[in-house]
């Protein structure tokens, strides 16, 4: 167990602001941010690679504030592929382990064993410059899993990889890590996609603090405010101002009534969030379309209406002329409501 | 503006090469139209990078010719071919103004002030940088320094091409939607043709006209998104365009057919190929996105229990276990209604079941 209190720090690019949270081991909590949110400097501040002004880190409820980087029990993985150079992968792996004080044999033993885990059995004895950007990840992963820390951190360590190896890690990623399971694992990415699909519990950062945590699923149905909305939406969010008064929403030229899929707020300002499935061809709206893309089975269209711009996707391949004129509909159920102050105030009666 | 051609073009960076094996990039022909957008997809390594420096002239090509509207510029330095290019990176001079930044290149040609004026302010406009022209470059965000980088590059007239090394890949994913569409407007705008790399393919699709897969320096496949989605030539564009990528399920020939016991869906057999033992290997290629999860009741080609679900947000990939053992999956925007352990039916509809014979596709069957 990891708990953070109001950890704050200064004189970085991006600081924390009065950050706090529990961690529990056996879960695998991926931060996810934009850049600059402040993900590596968490990660950099629980490690103590970067002075706190202010909080506590415990472990176990022992404070290691103070304790120094080599004595955290921690790990961390860089978005760069960080190996040594003049060593095997075997080396690679089992330095940490000679570093502990195990003996040679015991360390490379236990060095290709988590080798093999990771897929790469077949490489021990090459250096680490004869492997792909890829394999080459998979070397540092494997040098961070095999102390068995206690707190194991992964800084968009997929980053700097094709997406195709990004896709094929991703899948891997669970069984990976599947021995970690004393270990409070801490992922951060600036994709939304990757976050949900990894993360046990997802953390969204923004401007140095921690806004929202929580399941993935219900997190991205239920963003407690419109900055986590923001974040956590890819393709993303459109945010459009609007007004309720005498219980009919207005915006733009359009406006909706209440129904069972959204009830109103009382009066005043709001802004309305449609995502791409808040949108579907035919109905009372009429948008301009500004470019349509093609994404697989799916047609993505960026349309302009007279209050805000929005995508819509379409199932199936369509073509969509630049500049036409097209009939829309939104759909009350998807779309949520953020009060002026950024809160969710979407209330529906199911 | 230039029609591009590649004339059996290819690159050895060694100076003797012996087999395919020393190319870099392997000869090709490949016709590209003045006004369109091209993206030249594949892994790490696969030559997209080369065949982009022979196009700029920052790699003479070691085979073939190059021509921009039918004019040969194979021997032709970059600083004559006119070509705009945005790296990886923005290059910027942080120090200078947005203004600055953009007028520097006319002001190394000599062009007269009130010229370069007028020039800055169009291509400002363009890129919708008006309101930061006197702002210092360096305080801008990611995104807006790669257009600055490209505005750079437009400023000169006659630009013929404006070719893209992996602009996207430190934008966050959210700007990356909206740049790329400023992207896409440029052309329209311009009419300039445009090349990207990339390895995300989901990029190369929604901003290409036309996609060249490569990989090992060979091209696998050009055409459209479309063609590409849905009449992938081989395994690895089955594999390489799309996520997930294509399932592919192994048939077994059987009476004059070609069948899975994981699944009700049969191809006859080629004409003319042997039947046998490792004769080759049949393989039934499906596209995640076009299995459709029914219930078990509703006429359905087969069954799978559900072991996996994957949220992505609007969108989730399921994973299926077939009664055989084979692993599929299916894209589905109801995997929220879904659970883990759940038996569901699988329709596929025949013209989405592509043959592949040895890894290559077999379009008279389908």
């Amino acid at each position: 167990m990891l708990q953070i209190d109001h950890l704050t720090t200064a004189k970085a690019k991006v600081c924390l602001d009065n950050v706090s949270f529990l961690f529990e081991a056996g879960n695998i909590y991926t931060i996810l941010g934009r850049t600059g949110a402040g993900k590596t400097e968490l990660l950099r501040a629980l490690m103590g690679l970067n002075p706190l002004t202010n909080g506590d880190i415990k472990l176990d409820n022992e404070n290691i504030t103070k304790r120094p980087i080599r004595d955290r029990d921690m790990s961390l993985v860089y978005q760069q592929f960080i190996n040594y150079p003049h060593l095997s992968v075997l080396d690679n792996v089992a330095f940490p382990l000679r570093r502990q004080g195990k003996k040679k044999a015991e360390a490379q033993s236990l060095a290709s064993t988590m080798l093999t885990t990771v897929g790469l059995g077949d490489f021990l004895h090459r250096r680490p410059s004869q492997l792909s950007g890829g394999q080459q990840q998979r070397v540092a992963l494997a040098r961070a899993m095999v102390k068995q820390s206690r707190i194991l951190m992964l800084d968009e360590p997929l980053a700097n990889l094709d997406y195709k190896l990004r896709e094929q890690l991703r899948e891997e990623f669970p069984r990976l890590v599947a021995d970690n399971q004393e270990s409070v694992i801490l992922y951060t990415t600036t994709e939304p996609r990757e976050a949900m699909e990894l993360g046990n519990t997802m953390i969204v950062m923004h401007d140095g603090e921690i806004i929202a945590s929580g399941p993935p699923a219900d997190l991205f149905a239920h963003p407690p405010t419109k900055d986590t909305a923001s974040v956590i939406s890819d393709p993303p969010i459109s945010f459009i101002s609007g007004f309720v008064r005498d219980q009919v929403l207005y915006f733009g030229e359009g406006q909706l009534a209440p129904s069972e899929g959204l009830q109103l707020p009382p009066d005043g300002p709001v802004t309305i969030a449609l995502r791409p499935d808040a949108i579907e061809p035919d109905g009372a709206f009429t948008a301009k379309i500004g470019l349509s893309e093609f994404s697989g089975s799916q047609t993505i269209i960026h349309l302009d209406f007279d209050f805000g711009r929005a995508i819509m996707m379409v199932e199936g391949i369509e073509t969509f002329k630049s500049g036409d004129n097209l009939s829309i509909s939104i759909q009350a159920e998807q779309i949520m409501l953020f009060a002026p102050d950024g809160r969710n105030i979407t209330l529906r009666d199911n | 503006m230039a029609k591009i051609v590649l004339e059996n073009l290819g690159h050895s960076y060694l100076s003797n090469p012996k087999s395919e094996h020393d190319f870099a990039l392997k000869p090709v022909n490949l016709t590209w139209e003045d006004g369109k957008t091209y993206a030249l997809l594949g892994p790490s390594g696969c030559g997209k990078t080369t065949m982009l420096n022979i196009i700029s002239g920052l790699v003479p090509p070691s085979h073939g010719r190059l021509y921009f509207d039918d004019q040969d510029v194979t021997a032709v330095p970059t600083s004559a071919r006119n070509i705009a290019q945005v790296f990886q990176f923005p290059v910027i001079y942080s120090t200078k103004t947005v203004r600055q930044n953009l007028a520097f290149p006319l002001e190394c040609r000599g062009m007269n002030p009130s010229k370069i004026k007028q020039r800055v302010a169009e291509v400002a406009t363009l890129l919708d940088l008006d309101y930061a022209l006197d702002m210092p470059a360096r305080k801008l965000s990611a995104d807006q320094k790669q257009l600055i980088s490209l505005g750079r590059g437009l400023v000169r007239e006659d630009v013929s091409a404006i070719l893209l090394d992996e602009p996207l890949t430190v934008i966050d994913p959210q700007m990356k939607f909206m740049l790329r569409r400023k992207l896409r407007e440029i052309n329209r705008q311009t009419g300039m043709t445009m090349i990207l790399v990339t390895h995300d393919q989901s990029e190369a699709m929604s901003f290409a006209d036309e996609i060249v897969v490569m990989k090992d320096g060979l091209v696998q496949q050009s055409g459209t998104p479309e063609e590409l989605f849905s009449q992938p030539q081989n395994d690895f564009v089955g594999y390489f365009i799309g996520s997930p990528p294509m399932n592919m399920i192994t048939l077994e020939p059987n009476l004059g057919s070609l069948c899975t016991e994981a699944l009700n869906l049969t191809k006859p057999l080629p004409a003319g190929i042997p039947v046998g033992n490792d004769v080759a290997i049949y393989q039934m290629g499906i596209r995640p996105e076009h299995i459709v999860m029914v219930n078990e009741e509703s006429d359905s080609i087969g069954k799978g229990t559900i072991i996996k679900i994957e949220h992505l947000g609007v969108d989730g990939v399921v994973t299926l276990k077939l009664p055989t053992g084979v692993i599929i999956k299916a894209k589905t925007r109801k995997h929220t209604e879904m659970m883990v352990g759940d038996t569901s039916g699988i329709r596929v509809c025949k013209k989405n079941a592509l043959l592949y014979i040895d890894g290559t596709l077999s379009p008279s069957l389908n």
